[in-house]
């Protein structure tokens, strides 16, 4: 197992074994080798099932904690690694260039797509570059000239989704950040090429969604996609943001219920202890789901993809008549 | 005139019929933004406008569509249908709980009126949002009922009219919610291909989910004077950028200075210039004779 600096509140006792396997370890010697070697697998072996038990019963606020984990892999290590090459393009044509919503061509296994998605940073530093993967206007117009060079070109688009939310900033309402994500919705239901989304941390409220119209849309089994942060929730319901796990709870976040609700289409694996965890295995995953998508798509004719797109979002929604 | 009739009429003016302001306090307002006090009634002769600083209160979906639709050609569409606790969502009291409150608060199914009627005798598609359902908030009936008139006008070649009035996606149909934005955006998407007319009206206040969806999209977005219209809160604007907002800011004069919105009219105009609009885009009126037949 890798060892990972930032260890989430509740997988402290299965670090806590595994440190003591280390420890053991520089123990070792010729003399008692035998023995804590014994000792050694019998705590391995109860980490492993811990680690299981852990797992398998996560609460929405504990997967929040790993979709939001600093060492989760960011849309630009899925670009570096799912697809063979990536030429971003920039700006909106308008005002600026977004850091926060970057996107460009690429191909996928010798297929030339259009990559897009929200990009947080790595480090401290890096995440005041890319505003904390928050975008503002610029972020949404340029995704949008993109996706329509992407119909020009006959090109499936792929989306990355990883956002706490669009930016609530002074700016970004003045140059109309509601309006842009607005037009991507619109427009984006009429975009005559594939759209496959894929939600691989947070899917955070109307910024997420702004790139995320998908013919397809799937999410990684430990990402979240919400209406809001069970943060903002519980400040707004209870006026106490320390009932955000009541929140995340009761807001249907995590992917098995999106399934369920038909919001997310399919739930690609995470292995146990998150995509941070074993990220060659979540890329493969990515890979396989992606390959899968474009193959299918391929067949669509123009019209085709156009109406099962509307007709995706259309049937969402629960009432009774 | 017999003593009676003296008193027959007495008992007249006594019952005079007065619909409720949702203001507590019902025969005095004092007006929020000049503080003056306004005689209930007087304020609602003059369209819940303030008479003194031209403040302009909160419309019920009811009171706007006498504002806006030629009279009694208002035929509803969807109107039974309710919204459902799909997640089982429960804050300081369920949702179900909510749905009663609202339902009973405001004497409406949920928080949008949607249907066709006529306005200076044009054939128009309407949808009224009500912030005294649940602050307005857009769930999947809003949505709903919101793509389904949208679709009818589609099928129908009829323009489409929005007033919006609301907080936003509703929390407690969470993600669902938000999924309504995608429908009915995609929905007007369909309406402008066929070059039909969508005005949206952005009423106060109008923020979150909806302005990133459907009210934003307008071929011509209209608002009244100083209605709230935004994304994200003041509140939290000011708590991720650590500094005070600048007067008027997401108010609509400040909008329409920012490019956002086409044009700000006042209430008593409201009607007026939404009937010119029409006009201009070739719209026909419907021949008195021909009004019963269709």
């Amino acid at each position: 197992m890798e060892t990972n600096k930032y260890i989430l509140e509740f997988e402290k006792p299965i670090n806590d074994l595994y440190k003591k396997i280390d420890e053991l370890s520089i123990l070792s010697s010729d003399k008692n080798k035998k023995e804590l070697n014994l000792d050694i697998s019998i705590i391995k072996d109860k980490a492993e099932k811990l680690r299981e038990k852990v797992y398998s019963n996560l609460e929405p606020i504990q997967i929040v904690q790993i979709a939001r984990h600093p060492e989760r892999p960011l849309m630009l290590d899925y670009v570096k690694n799912v697809f063979d090459d990536f030429l971003e393009l920039h700006g909106d044509r308008y005002f600026g260039d977004d850091t926060a919503l970057i996107g460009g061509f690429s191909n996928f296994e010798g297929q030339p797509v259009m990559v897009i998605g929200q990009q947080k940073g790595a480090s401290t530093k890096m995440n005041l570059y890319r505003n904390f993967g928050m975008p503002q206007p610029e972020g949404y117009r340029k995704a949008l000239r993109l996706m329509k060079m992407a119909e020009k070109f006959n090109i499936p688009i792929i989306t990355l989704v990883d956002t706490p939310g669009a930016y609530p900033g002074l700016g970004s309402e003045e140059r109309g950040v509601a309006e842009a994500i607005a037009h991507n919705l619109q427009d984006m239901a009429g975009l005559s090429v594939p759209i496959i989304s894929i939600i691989i941390g947070e899917g955070g409220s109307g910024g997420a969604l702004g790139i995320a119209i998908g013919n397809k849309v799937a999410m990684l089994k430990y990402s979240i996609y919400s209406v809001i942060t069970p943060e903002g929730c519980a400040a707004i319901l209870w006026r106490d943001a320390g009932l955000s796990s009541v929140a995340a709870d009761s807001l249907g976040i995590i992917s098995e219920k999106l399934l369920e609700m038909k919001v997310v289409d399919e739930i690609i694996e995470e292995p146990l202890g998150g995509a941070h965890s074993d990220r060659q295995k979540v890329y493969k995953k990515v890979k396989i789901f992606i390959k899968k998508e474009l193959k299918r798509y391929s067949k669509y004719s123009k019209e085709k993809l156009i109406q099962e797109r509307y007709d995706r979002f259309r049937s969402i929604g629960e009432y009774y008549e | 005139m017999s003593i009676l009739d003296w008193f027959a009429k007495k008992n007249d003016s006594v019952v005079v019929e007065r619909s409720k302001l949702d203001i507590p306090g019902n025969l005095w307002v004092k007006c929020i933004t000049c503080n003056g006090v306004l005689y209930s009634k007087d304020l609602e002769e003059n369209n819940k406008v303030c008479p003194h600083c031209g403040h302009h209160f909160r419309l019920t979906s009811k009171e706007r569509m006498k504002l806006i639709l030629d009279k009694d050609s208002f035929e509803e569409f969807f109107s039974t249908m309710q919204p459902k606790n799909a997640l089982g969502f429960k804050d300081t009291i369920s949702y179900d709980e909510r749905i009663k409150k609202a339902k009973k608060s405001s004497n409406l199914n949920e928080a949008v009126v949607t249907g066709k009627g006529l306005l200076d005798d044009y054939e128009v598609v309407v949808g009224i949002m009500d912030f005294s359902y649940m602050g307005g908030s857009m769930g999947s009936v809003v949505g709903e009922k919101l793509t389904r008139a949208i679709e009818y006008a589609t099928e129908h070649n009829l323009p489409v009219i929005i007033f919006s009035s609301s907080g936003g996606a509703r929390m407690q149909e969470g993600v669902l919610s938000l999924m309504q934005m995608a429908k009915t955006s995609a929905a007007i998407y369909r309406l402008k291909q066929k070059n039909l007319l969508y005005i949206s009206v952005l009423c106060d206040p109008t923020t979150g989910g909806t302005t990133a969806s459907f009210a934003m999209l307008g071929d011509i977005n209209m608002t009244e004077p100083n209605a709230l219209i935004g994304f994200a809160g003041p509140r939290v604007i000011e708590q991720t950028i650590r500094q005070k907002l600048p007067k008027k800011f997401q108010r609509s004069e400040y909008l329409l200075e920012h490019g956002m919105i086409d044009y700000i009219t006042e209430r008593k105009d409201m009607k007026p210039v939404l009937s010119r609009i029409l006009g201009y885009t070739s719209h026909k009126k419907i021949s008195k004779g021909n009004n019963n037949g269709n």
